[in-house]
This record gives structure tokens, sequence and C-alpha cells, in this order.
């Protein structure tokens, strides 16, 4: 293992946490903020425009450019079929925080699909992020 | 109507992270994160063709994701993401030539069977 390829996995680490860590509260944020602004069922611009002045709202769209950026970034040096199934740890991570923090239940069945795609991170997770044609 | 929603959310999510991971293979690997170097990135990349589609596409999915959770509950709009894992790797594979093994074959399967059990 050279200095260059262990660089590499710890900036891969890095940014795959940046790119969860935002996804998930991005996407909480934006939920709870939903909540408060009601059902949004229009097709006038207006009405887009106020649920985006909700602070959550807000929040939840500048946590979701943030992810955009560290997702581009990820990408310009490993796999999308590497990026793909690692980052979905996300699903893990937001059912849990429904869990903790909005009491939602947690049944069997989506036990045993967090299990499945635990399994599946750690078996992406051991293969090497970028296979095809060094980005020189 | 949700199954329509259901089929735009996947075509567009899929369509945009393939783009993405396309113009992004080709600017190759972004090694300098000193705030100036990333103005430059970002000042390149916001002409880039292949990445305006894939935010096109990308704002697609978000609001008929939204149009979706307004019609349908979140447990049956989470479904919609598994069915693009499949495709997105097979499309990695075949048109962005990725050597997809069988450890990523496998990895992806299992998260997609995974995130379809989350509905339940």
């Amino acid at each position: 293992m050279n200095v260059h390829a262990s660089r590499l996995r710890l900036k891969t680490r890095f940014f795959t946490f940046l790119v969860v860590l935002s996804s998930v509260c991005g996407n909480f944020s934006l939920s709870w903020g939903m909540r408060q602004f009601g059902r949004l069922v229009s097709l006038s611009p207006l009405a887009y425009v106020r649920a985006v002045a909700n602070p959550w709202v807000a929040l939840g769209i500048t946590l979701l450019i943030l992810w955009l950026f560290s997702h581009m970034a990820l990408l310009s040096w490993a796999d999308l079929s590497y990026v793909l199934p690692v980052t979905s740890i996300g699903y893990v991570l937001s059912a849990l925080a429904g869990n903790l923090f909005l009491h939602e239940v947690i049944s069997r069945w989506r036990w045993a699909g967090i299990s499945l795609i635990v399994a599946g991170v750690f078996l992406v997770a051991r293969t090497a992020p970028h296979h095809s044609g060094a980005a020189s | 109507m949700r199954w329509l929603l259901v089929a735009v959310i996947a075509a567009a999510t899929t369509i945009s992270d393939v783009l993405q991971a396309a113009a992004m293979k080709r600017h190759g690997e972004i090694r300098d994160f000193r705030p100036g170097a990333l103005r430059r990135v970002l000042a390149l990349l916001a002409r880039n063709k292949l990445i305006i589609a894939s935010v096109a596409a990308m704002a697609i999915s978000f609001f008929a994701f939204i149009a979706l959770l307004s019609v349908a509950d979140l447990s049956f709009s989470v479904p919609a993401t598994a069915a693009s894992y499949v495709l997105e790797t097979v499309l990695a594979k075949y048109l962005l030539k990725e050597p997809v093994t069988l450890g990523r074959w496998a990895g992806a399967s299992l998260v997609a069977c995974g995130v379809a059990l989350l509905a339940l």
C-alpha cells in the first residue's frame, strides 16, 4: 500500500462522511420544515417560494447544495458503482434518526432491510474506490 | 399517478447520477481544496453541459419527489430509489465502463433489497 493509495482512501472516507452527513441532515431538516409548512399541492411557483422561506427548508436546501458539491468531488476520483452503495448507509441513519428523534417505529422488516444495507455497504467499501484508468 | 411519479423519479435520478459521474470522471481527481482553487473548479463545472443537464435532471427528480410525498407515504416513496440502484450499476458498467466486480454487484443488490425492505 503506497502513500498515494492510503491518502486516497482517507480522502474517500472523509468525503463519503460529508456526503452522508449532509444528505441525512438535509433531508431531516427538509421534512421537518415541510411538516410545519403543511401540504404543498400547488402548481403555483409562489407556493414553493413561500415554502423555501421557512428556515428549516432553507437550511435543508443549503445542506443539499453541500451534498451536491461533496458528491461531485467524490465522483471526481471514485467510481459511481462504488459511491452509490457506500453512501446508501444514509438510509440507515435516516431510519435511526426517525426512531430516535421522531419516535417512528422500526418494524422487524425494517431491521432486516437495515441489516442488508449495512452488509452491502460493508461489501462494497472493501473494494478499491477506483478501478478504471487513473484520473490523472 | 403514483407509479408515474415513481418512474419519473427513478429515471431522473439515474440520468442525473450517470451524467454527473461522466462529467467528473472527465474532469479528473480534485486534489487542491484551497478556496481559490475550489472557486475555479466550480466556475469551470458550472459551464459544463453534462453538469448542467445533471442538475436539471436532479431538479426534476426533486420536485417529482415532493409531489409524490404529497400524495403518498414516505414509506411508499423509498422503493423508487431502490430501483435506480441496479439500473445505475448496469449503466456504470456499460456506459461509464467501470469494472463492476462481483463484490460490487453483490453489494449493490443487497442495498437495493435492503432499501425495498425499508418500505415495509
